[in-house]
């Protein structure tokens, strides 16, 4: 018999169950407790950079919205630096959170972020990525976390060079990652879990 | 201050053990499953960076389920266990200052959701969610009822084992994690479809808590041990060499 290498298995995964907004979202539930949800804001006072708002839907492959998912986003500030105990390359704007997490909405399942276009973030390499949030989605039926993106259309040129996005190789589903400025201001980024626009989920 | 900084990049996710997206016995899975390849590549700073959560957002009863929404003086009612253990990567090592929210239904099965549909009684004293962080050694425990099965639309007559629904917050966006714990020895650990979307008796195992009568308080509470683990990094960062090895 050989040493073994001992490292520990991940956790398994399992679905968030159509309750997840108990755990995670209490008050949206009704049960008024913590003095409040966490993630429900990203501004603790006036940021730095351009303040934005995403708005989605999460559909699953009928076309429905689902009512009972969780999303969160991460992101950096407008400078490309993250609120993280292990940001190292200086300090991020102290009233930007980089943290969202929405339980969306009760009626139509629509998730809203008031956040910040964040800056730019190198790749490993150090070449630069373009601007990007990113996004796990949890619900019923979801049995392990889904990660994504989002990028900003309106980023044409540095999505153009960024490592990530031109080493996709089916182009025609990079608009799934990209949010569009719709009429009202706000960003539009809606999530299918499934069928001919199916977003591209990532395995990182 | 700890030598080891927790930066760099993360094992990758195994895809062999972690359940698959489509599990058509779970049947919600079906129209939910992304079906197109995953897209695969290393973690970066968007993935190895995460918010902090510091012990300052905590009450003194988000980790007391059975008096946290209870009325002064009374108490939820039911078993009442402590669920104990640590959060550590898959190097081994404790994580502390990982954020732990845990949800469940009351003793009888039912949870306290205005789309719930089984008649079980709520309890007035039982809200169903609490929370919790770390310690240095990754160590984190909670206070609560055991919580009851429960019948779900599903097969026609699916019932879910007890469990506790568990949500981790590691150090890297990459290690975010929701599962759920049950407890040793429950008959129905072995019929539930979505017990059934995990690929091993091992991986069941690795979600099964034991009866833990070293954590017991005599005549208040019996203990469950849980234990969980988050990806761990590939490469570990020392002050001295910041590039790592
Ligand atoms: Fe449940």
């Amino acid at each position: 018999m050989t040493q073994r290498l001992d490292y520990l298995k991940e956790s398994p995964s399992q679905t968030a169950g159509p309750y997840v907004h108990i755990g995670c979202t209490p008050n949206f539930t009704g049960i008024e407790i913590y003095g409040g949800d966490l993630g429900t804001s990203m501004k603790t006072g006036p940021v730095k950079g351009e303040e934005i708002t995403i708005k989605g839907v999460v559909y699953d492959g009928t076309g429905t919205p689902l009512r009972d998912a969780m999303v969160e986003i991460w992101q950096p500030d407008a400078a490309g630096l993250f609120a993280s105990a292990n940001e190292t390359r200086g300090q991020a704007d102290p009233n930007f959170t980089g943290w969202g997490r929405s339980p969306g909405d009760m009626n139509t399942g629509e998730f809203t972020f008031e956040t910040v276009k964040p800056g730019a973030v190198p790749f490993p390499d150090g070449r630069m990525q373009a601007p990007h949030i990113t996004v796990w989605i949890v619900a019923r039926g979801i049995n392990l976390g889904l990660h994504t993106r989002i990028y900003f259309a309106d980023e044409a040129d540095a999505n153009a060079a960024d490592p990530i996005l031109t080493r996709i190789e089916h182009q025609n589903r990079i608009p799934t990652l990209l949010a569009e400025k719709s009429a009202d201001g706000s960003y539009r980024f809606d999530i299918h879990l499934q069928g001919p626009k199916e977003t591209i989920f990532f395995d990182i | 201050m700890s030598p080891i900084k927790p930066t760099g990049g993360f094992i990758p996710r195994d895809r062999n053990w972690q359940p698959d997206a489509l599990t058509p016995p779970y049947k919600t899975s079906i129209k939910r499953s992304p079906q197109a390849a995953l897209l695969s590549f290393p973690t970066t700073l968007s993935e190895e960076t995460s918010p902090v959560f510091g012990h300052n957002i905590l009450g003194e009863l988000d980790n007391d389920l059975i008096l946290n929404y209870a009325k002064p003086g009374e108490s939820a009612i039911g078993p009442r266990i402590i669920v104990h253990g640590r959060v550590l990567d898959e190097n081994g090592r404790g994580v502390p200052n990982a954020l732990v929210e845990f949800w469940q239904a009351n003793a009888g099965g039912r949870y306290r959701h205005k789309k719930e549909a089984y008649q079980a009684a709520l309890d007035p004293n039982f809200g169903g969610c609490g929370r919790t962080i770390t310690a240095e050694d990754g160590s984190y425990e909670f206070r609560t009822i055991q919580p009851g099965p429960y019948p779900w639309p599903n097969g026609m007559n699916d019932w879910r084992p007890a469990h506790i629904h568990f949500s981790v917050f590691g150090h890297g966006f990459a290690q975010r994690l929701i599962t759920q714990m049950y407890f040793e020895g429950d008959p129905h650990i072995k019929l539930c479809p979505i017990v059934g979307v995990l690929k091993s008796q091992e991986a069941v195992d690795a979600l099964t808590a034991l009866l833990d009568m070293n954590r017991t308080v005599p005549m208040d509470s019996r203990a469950y041990k849980f234990d969980m683990v988050l990806r761990g990094r590939r490469q570990t960062y020392f002050e001295n060499r910041k590039e790592g090895l």
